[in-house]
């Protein structure tokens, strides 16, 4: 079974697509060393690559929070921007206010909470609009 | 099949990752768009792809992506070739399109990372 825990926090630079993916390799790696299994370390590296993600084609700053614990992995992604007024709109797959340069990456179709929600065991996401977007996702570690 | 035949079959040229052809993919998936690719794509294949930006060597690195092929004769930035050589992730370029590239590989037993969306994955969890 696996024991060992962490817990750390990952400043994310709103903007920056050139070190966008960076914390999100940096989160995977921590998860393999402390013994997760191969399916969990994939799941929390695609939910935290598209938090990521968002927060560099979005906000200004952004936080992510990574928690494991012997029974689950915790991703809280915390940022400062623009934030979501219809969380529900956000949500449906294909709705999207990307800018050309984000859909030119391979992103902004909409998808990213989409993702993020389906790769979860348990997803909550809040907004203020002008303030920032706060996500946490759980994911199970029994099941890996 | 080895990266090697996968270099022959596309007549593709190594662009990083000389020294891994030997590696073996059974599976591949094709898409320009990340979170399709972050959504469906496994672990050990080929990413077949018209994106040559340096976030398509990240989203291969999140999955263990084992080889991107860069189709329709598309060719890396050199920011995209540095983090494919430091994160150690190969990349070739076909010119022949999507649909092609695809198809040839398939028709040599590559098969889809997935037949088709709406199934459950290993976990139960719905695709």
């Amino acid at each position: 079974m696996p024991e060992e825990r962490y817990d750390g926090r990952f400043d994310v630079e709103g903007g920056n697509f050139r070190n966008a993916g960076q914390v999100s390799s940096k989160i995977k790696n921590i998860l393999k060393d402390i013994g997760c299994s191969s399916d969990i370390v994939r799941r929390a590296a695609i939910v935290t690559y598209e938090a990521e993600i968002n927060i560099v084609s979005y906000a200004r700053k952004g936080q992510i929070h990574l928690l494991a614990e012997p029974d689950l992995v915790r991703i809280c992604v915390d940022d400062e921007g623009p934030g979501i007024a219809d969380i529900e709109l956000a949500m449906q797959e294909g709705y999207s206010t990307a800018p050309a340069f984000v859909r030119e990456m391979g992103f902004g179709a909409g998808m990213g909470l989409a993702n993020m929600k389906k790769y979860s065991n348990d997803f909550e996401i809040s907004s203020v609009v002008d303030v920032g977007t706060q996500v946490k996702m759980i994911i199970n570690r029994s099941e890996g | 099949m080895t990266l090697r035949e996968v270099k022959e079959i596309l007549e593709a040229e190594v662009i990083v990752g000389e020294d891994q052809l030997e590696k073996e993919v059974k599976t591949a998936f094709s898409a320009d768009l990340m979170s399709d690719v972050l959504a469906f794509a496994t672990a050990g294949s080929l990413l077949l792809t018209g994106v040559t930006n340096p976030q398509v060597v990240r989203t291969a690195e999140i999955l263990d992506i084992a080889a991107i092929v860069m189709v329709r004769g598309k060719w890396p930035s050199q920011e995209t070739i540095q983090l494919a050589r430091e994160l150690r992730i190969p990349i070739l370029s076909t010119r022949y399109i999507l649909f092609e590239t695809s198809g040839k590989l398939h028709a040599r037993g590559i098969s889809g990372c997935i037949e088709k969306v709406g199934g459950k994955t290993d976990a139960g969890r719905t695709i």
